[in-house]
């Protein structure tokens, strides 16, 4: 279905220092590491920037992102927002980052460059506090997220092929680290 | 009768800010600069190896990842007493300069130009005229009739769909938007021509960071790009001229097009060079090192007090003696335990929250001071301070951006204290833009003529000392004078400070009660309408405020609220 180069974008965003609103972040690693996708599909970490996603934005048929997010849900909840719900949710105002992305669409829409489809795969945040590393709730709710995205994947006609040895994601040996720290 | 105004928070910025102002008969009395979520970030370094905090600052912000890589590592290499090959130096130099073009010119048209122009009064713009007016004061190619007819046909659309995105938080109709539609048009054509041209920047971060966003090639010691002639996965001459190709593009905006609309804009608020003068001291920081010890630079730095250039006084190395001593913060008025003014060597950062206190406390930001003073950072500083210390592109930039605003509005004389005001900061971020473009083609020349000398060395491996040892570094980074402290005993970081551009930009009072930067620009700005204080809001956006890393950020609620109080 999808054949070109780069028509799929995994887009993990949030804050790695703040505890779980880095889940998107931590989320779209563990996908990375444990699973090989096809040219067709770029996973990228975000972080909490801006204007630097809008060129890897440009023109992508599917958006999927990753992303801490407050719905008023109890903690832990997975939340799924796509397409027609996605200016709805921009109006409630429930992300920390979504200025940034809602204004990232805008602008795209602006320039006609918008993507075909967004879907936004969310996760409410146990706690936020300054510190590296996930809650152990939320260090469940990753797993939950991949399970997500891979259920997005293959719903868009992608096959991830599991990898026999998953490789060791950066932000997870340094959230592993931490807990060596404060143990 | 007096009123208060409570601006909260001030949105189109990165992080949580709140302005209160009194205002009386028409005028600004008071000011409260304020930030409004803790920052305890630094924290998270403690106890971390010296060789990574880079990775972990560069997630400080949204906007400025790589200028908090750049200079962690800049502080580390100071403690260590490192000196640093010459291409890792002209290498990190390319980088930074090219995202303070982009940083420059996302500031002016896509977060606060609104402030200025009218979006929705294009719509009624003539767009025959709108060309003959941007024709005839520059020779961009895209400035044609066909040009903009097809942008208002495409602001229409979007208008009509009912989402305004970007532009909803604008003051439209507001009877302080001075501009006819055809200039409102002409600046949302460029609106549009900047977005394409600042991904340029973000091209040549990408290509020598060896990743978007998020550089990875920083290292303490050097970069980690190995540079060779053959090898297709090396910095070689290949990737040099794709880098090349990137910079000759963005020159042409910046001199046809952002250098252009800041005066031509500016001509028709030349009210607004009489308000929103700040403390008037003024501190900038030396950047792009050319020599491996951190001695010659491209780009000078210093000390100006009162708005006196002959006072100027010059910043000249990393771990420069005048700078380390000077640089102090006062939690008087910041909600921290204690109210001593310590050196970021001995910062703390133990919270104390209580009321917003007109008197007392009211931020979490500290009030840093420089040899007891407060100071203005950002372009303003840097291009007084640099004209002070005699930089000829500074100077020849500076006259071009004169030249234009006489022409335009038709005057006869600009005196430079008129830089000292709202306007003023507008037109030195869009000089030191022009600057750090003379700037980015000279970093590259020079690399491309060091490795032709044979030099491929990027990198010295660091060595740790016995005992405690002490670093600073320092980058001029786009919101100004930033400055990282590290304390390092066994490996390990024992203290870590950032004392970043807005912290000395919004501070509270400190300890004297010396008002910040903010809080004196605002006093005497006009407000027409308390409902609608578009007047502070210039203000404040002229010194393009970031406080996500002088604060941090949680609060989900995202609008503008206005609150306004009879006293």
């Amino acid at each position: 279905m999808y054949s070109d180069n780069k028509e799929i974008l995994v887009l993990g965003l949030g804050n790695i220092l703040m505890q779980d609103e880095g889940v998107g972040v931590r989320a779209v690693e563990a996908l990375e590491c444990r699973y090989i996708l096809p040219e067709t599909v770029t996973l990228m970490d975000g972080g909490t920037t801006g204007t630097e996603l809008l060129e890897p934005m440009r023109n992508v048929k599917q958006l999927l992102v990753a992303d801490a997010i407050n719905t008023g849900d109890p903690n832990g909840t997975l939340v799924r927002i796509a397409d027609e719900q996605v200016p709805a949710f921009f109006q409630t105002k429930l992300s920390n980052h979504q200025l940034g992305l809602s204004d990232l669409l805008a602008l795209l829409m602006l320039t006609d460059e918008q993507p075909d489809h967004v879907t936004i795969v969310g996760l409410v945040p146990h706690s936020l506090e300054n510190q590296l590393g996930l809650t152990p709730e939320a260090e469940q709710g990753v797993e939950d997220m991949v399970e997500q995205l891979l259920v997005e994947l293959k719903r868009l006609g992608v096959e991830p092929i599991k990898r026999e040895k998953p490789l060791l994601g950066h932000w997870q040996h340094q959230a592993d680290l931490e807990q060596m720290k404060c143990a | 009768m007096a009123t208060r105004i409570t601006v909260d928070p001030i949105t189109r910025i990165e992080g949580h800010l709140r302005i209160d102002v009194e205002v009386d008969e028409g005028r600004v009395t008071k000011a409260w600069s304020s930030g409004q979520m803790w920052r305890g970030i630094e924290k998270i370094l403690v106890g971390r190896d010296p060789l990574e905090a880079w990775t972990y600052t560069q997630r400080f912000c949204g906007v400025c990842t790589t200028v908090h890589a750049i200079t962690s590592v800049r502080a580390v290499e100071n403690a260590l007493g490192m000196e640093v090959p010459v291409n890792a130096q002209l290498i990190r130099n390319i980088i930074q300069t090219a995202h303070a073009i982009q940083d420059h010119i996302v500031h002016f048209y896509h977060l606060s130009a609104v402030d200025w122009v009218d979006v929705v009064s294009a719509l009624k713009a003539d767009p025959r005229k709108a060309a003959q007016l941007a024709e005839s004061l520059s020779d961009w190619s895209l400035n044609g009739v066909h040009e903009m007819t097809a942008v208002q046909n495409r602001l229409k659309k979007f208008v009509e769909s009912g989402q305004l995105g970007p532009f909803a938080t604008g003051f439209w109709g507001h009877p302080e938007m001075k501009l006819p539609p055809e200039v409102n048009l002409m600046a949302v054509a460029h609106y549009l021509q900047a977005l394409e041209v600042q991904n340029y920047c973000n091209k040549i971060v990408a290509i020598l960071g060896g990743k978007s966003p998020h550089i990875q090639n920083v290292a303490v010691g050097g970069v980690s790009n190995s540079i060779g002639h053959d090898a297709p996965s090396v910095l070689n001459m290949e990737r040099l001229m794709f880098v090349k190709g990137f910079i000759d593009k963005l020159e042409k905006f910046i001199h046809s097009v952002y250098m252009v609309d800041v005066p031509a804009v500016g001509a028709f608020y030349l009210d607004w060079t009489k308000v929103g003068g700040g403390v008037t001291n003024y501190l900038s920081v030396p950047d792009c090192p050319q020599d491996s010890k951190g001695t010659i630079f491209d780009l000078p730095g210093g000390y100006i007090k009162g708005g006196d250039l002959s006072t100027f006084k010059p910043i000249k190395t990393h771990g420069d003696k005048y700078f380390q001593d000077g640089v102090a913060e006062s939690s008087k008025h910041a909600w921290y335990h204690g109210d001593n003014t310590l050196h970021p060597w001995d910062g703390e950062t133990e919270p104390n929250y209580n009321d917003f206190n007109d008197d007392g406390q009211y931020s979490w930001i500290k009030a840093p001071t420089f040899y007891g003073e407060r100071a203005e950072v950002g372009p303003l500083a840097n291009v007084l301070v640099s004209v002070a210390a005699g930089h000829e592109p500074a100077k020849k930039h500076l006259n071009t951006a004169i030249n234009t605003l006489k022409t335009v509005g038709k005057l006869k004389e600009v005196p430079l204290e008129a830089l000292n005001s709202t306007i003023g900061r507008h037109a030195a971020r869009a000089v030191r833009c022009a600057v750090m473009m003379d700037t980015l083609k000279d970093q590259w020349h020079a690399l491309v003529n060091n490795i032709g000398t044979g030099d491929l060395d990027t990198f010295n491996a660091p060595v740790f000392p016995k005992g405690e040892v002490r670093g600073f570094g320092f980058h001029e980074a786009p919101r100004g004078a930033l400055s990282h402290w590290v304390v390092i005993e066994k490996k390990k970081i024992k203290n870590y400070q950032a004392v970043v551009p807005s912290t000395w930009n919004a501070g509270p009072r400190a300890e004297n009660g010396d008002p910040g930067p903010y809080e004196m620009s605002l006093l005497n700005n006009p407000v027409a309408d308390p409902e609608k204080p578009l007047e502070v809001l210039r203000t404040v956006h002229s010194f393009d405020p970031c406080i996500a890393c002088a604060i941090h950020m949680v609060d989900t609620e995202q609008k503008e609220i206005v609150k306004v109080k009879a006293l």
